[in-house]
């Protein structure tokens, strides 16, 4: 059947072209630059070997720090559709994998009876049919190609959970009793992140390249702010990274992540800010610090007002 | 062949013999990080090997990362990589053999003298104790055992099978009430001739609550530390994927992994040789901190056993543990001490943590213990082993 499988060669062949053209990590962090993620060496070279060894790409680092954003650009760079799995307690293989249709079954079923079909077996062939198989976003990822599978926070699903995924990412293919086995013809680009709230099962993770993705350092955070937002000026995206920066070293619930400082950027920009100064710190403080005891510790410990002048212009030396 | 050819044969075995080199040079260095702890086995070295092809030439960054990204699966194991790296390869040539680092292993020893107060008649007795010797060993203070005595409560926990309090989950199964079962339904309609007369049903599934246990290593509570691990031991063994276990001391340490061997004896050893800190200081409050980073207590029944000997600041011990009330389904605090009658929880470190506890426990004896697990198993508690000596014994 036609759907079970990667169905034109040509079109494969297109997209591995896409994909060979992109022939070491400098390439591939050049053309995620294009659009607008600043990659740097070592989440480059995952990402390249990823799309090379065809293996899935296991990333784990504090919220914020762009996990799931690479997944976008990788799929915005391939030209290929981002089918996102969002992982939750109890999801289970009806709402990962496949599910049957279970209404036009039954309707299908009145029918037949209807026309007064009886017999058990060609019923049940005409029910258990690839039509009234409802693709989730695994299966719709072995169907879809080219195509980017985020995994994301695998952490919170239960390991039961685990192991369906096992079998599909290390065959790609997934089984469905009623109907065979559907592979995919040329795996999907795989990534999976997790916030290390709990140890993810080794077998899965033999299977990936792993990559702990760090907050990004001040420069690198600079020109990431210049280029998500062209109207902020040098001095403000200056001041802004050396205060996140300077947050993260401080005794926080919950340490601002580059997400956090890019909202951050654009409430003081929206407000008209061309230099950060602390009563406007202060009202937009809410875009950075989704904490209560963060923000009343920051305001407390004076982070955000006369250090900030003083300091955050020199970047305040971190590496 | 006419010999023009031999060269070019010459050239091309003089590759394969680099490439033979290279491979030797490269699972050398994947069994040197393997002494060093990290879970760099076969599979995952042919994973190294091949990123090195795709990644063409042989700098040393493109090996530092082709390796860092296929051999590693933790943040623990970054630290040892790079060591690892530097050690083996020296920033040199890759080829360049060096001996493998030397890994510290802190072995994990019973201080049999230590505290020793009163002392059996059967001391190097080994045999395993009656019942009526049992009765007296569950009550005493684990600190002023003897080295067999120690022996004796250990092979009790080793015995020990907790069960957990359940509570309801996400996921669903076949029942007789609650939701539609579409699959099912459409089944019993198929063999019924497409008659969908028998509904079927799935409901909700019941799932062990997720236990997070914390021991304190440190110096103070060296002597019931090695009963507390066992005990978590226990835990980990009944309920492998709903429990997870830290060890603190200077630094946080996960041994959830390690506590997954059957066996007690092989157990304590892994966990052993995983705790860096052993009998050092103890900063609770930076320790809870990361906790909360790493494990997601949302739900969880939180074990801390420790005798609240903060040397760090008492302030964020407060704050930290104000964070874990509002997220966990219940705190325990365990203190050894407690099991004192004239104990009074006035260190600084206890008076900040107290007001964000469920419930206050003692931890001294294996009487207190077998308490605990009974807490942990909630409306489970049936299945409770406990070992009594029986009264006539």
């Amino acid at each position: 059947m036609s759907q079970r499988t990667n169905p034109d060669p040509a079109a494969a062949g297109e997209v591995t072209g896409a994909a060979a053209g992109i022939d070491s990590p400098v390439k591939l962090a050049a053309l995620l630059e294009e659009h607008d993620y600043l990659a740097d060496e070592g989440l480059a070279t995952a990402a390249f070997l990823a799309l090379r060894m065809g293996r899935p790409l296991f990333l784990e680092g504090e919220a914020g720090v762009g996990k799931t954003e690479l997944a976008k650009t990788l799929a915005a760079i391939l030209d290929a559709p981002l089918i996102r799995l969002q992982c939750y307690e109890g999801l289970d293989a009806a709402q990962a994998l496949y599910d049957w249709d279970f209404a036009r079954q039954l309707l299908h079923l009145k029918a037949a009876e209807a026309a007064g079909v009886t017999d058990v077996r060609a019923l049940e062939g005409e029910i258990y049919d690839r039509r009234f198989l409802v693709a989730r976003p695994l299966l719709r990822a072995l169907e879809t190609w080219p195509c980017v599978l985020l995994v994301d926070e695998i952490d919170r699903a239960d390991d039961e959970f685990e192991a369906f995924l096992l079998e599909v990412l290390s065959d790609f293919t997934i089984s469905v009793p009623e109907l065979g086995t559907i592979r995919a013809q040329t795996p999907p680009v795989v990534v999976l992140t997790s916030n290390r709230t709990r140890e993810v099962h080794e077998a899965l993770k033999r299977r990936c390249l792993y990559h702990w993705i760090e907050h990004p350092s001040f420069e690198r955070e600079v020109a990431i702010l210049l280029r998500r937002l062209p109207a902020c000026t040098e001095e403000l995206a200056a001041e802004v990274a050396g205060a996140a920066g300077r947050l993260r070293e401080a005794d926080l619930v919950k340490p601002p992540g580059v997400a956090e400082t890019l909202d951050w950027a654009e409430a003081l920009l929206t407000l008209g800010a061309v230099r950060l100064d602390p009563g406007l710190a202060a009202v937009t403080l809410g875009a950075l610090l989704k904490y209560r005891e963060d923000q009343e510790a920051v305001r407390r410990g004076g982070l955000l007002g006369d250090g900030l002048a003083t300091r955050a212009g020199g970047g305040s030396g971190r590496a | 062949m006419p010999e023009p050819r031999r060269e070019a044969r010459e050239g091309r075995e003089a590759a394969g013999d680099d490439r033979a080199a290279l491979v030797r040079a490269m699972t050398g260095f994947a069994r040197t990080l393997r002494a060093a702890g990290v879970a760099a086995d076969h599979q995952r070295t042919q994973g190294f090997l091949a990123a090195l092809r795709e990644l063409g030439a042989c700098e040393p960054r493109d090996v530092y990362w082709a390796g860092r990204l296929t051999l590693c699966s933790c943040p623990d194991d970054l630290d040892r990589y790079d060591r690892c790296f530097a050690a083996y390869f020296g920033g040199e040539r890759p080829a360049a053999r060096r001996a493998p680092p030397a890994v510290t292993v802190t072995r994990f020893v019973l201080r049999p003298d230590e505290g020793a107060g009163e002392r059996d008649e059967g001391g190097e007795a080994s045999a395993a104790a009656t019942a009526s010797e049992i009765e007296v060993l569950r009550h005493r203070d684990v600190a002023r055992m003897t080295a067999a005595e120690r022996q004796e409560v250990a092979r009790l926990l080793g015995m020990l099978r907790s069960a957990r309090e359940r509570r309801r989950s996400r996921r669903r199964a076949p029942s007789h009430h609650g939701a539609l079962d579409g699959r099912r339904t459409v089944r019993e309609a198929v063999r019924r001739g497409g008659e969908p007369a028998r509904l079927r049903f799935r409901d909700r599934t019941e799932k062990p609550r997720r236990v997070v246990m914390l021991v304190d290593v440190s110096g103070s509570m060296a002597p019931y530390a090695d009963t507390l691990l066992r005990f978590a031991h226990a835990l980990v063994r009944a309920e492998p994927r709903a429990t997870e276990v830290f060890t603190v001391g200077t630094r946080l340490t996960r041994v959830t992994a390690e506590l997954r061997h059957r066996d007690p004896a092989v157990a304590m050893d892994a966990v052993s040789a995983a705790i860096p800190d052993w009998s050092g200081g103890t900063r609770l409050g930076e320790e809870l901190k990361e906790l909360l980073r790493l494990s997601d207590p949302r739900g969880a029944i939180v074990v801390i056993a420790s005798d609240g000997w903060e040397r760090g600041d008492a302030s964020l011990l407060g704050r930290q543990m104000e964070r874990l009330s509002r997220l966990a389904h219940r705190v325990i605090w365990v203190n050894p001490h407690k099991g004192d009658p004239a104990y009074r929880p006035l260190t600084a470190g206890m008076r900040a943590a107290l007001p964000y506890v469920t419930e206050f426990v003692a931890g001294h004896s294996l009487a207190a213990y077998e308490e605990l697990a009974l807490r942990l198993a909630g409306d489970a508690a049936r299945n409770v082993v406990v070992h009594r000596g029986r009264p006539d014994a």
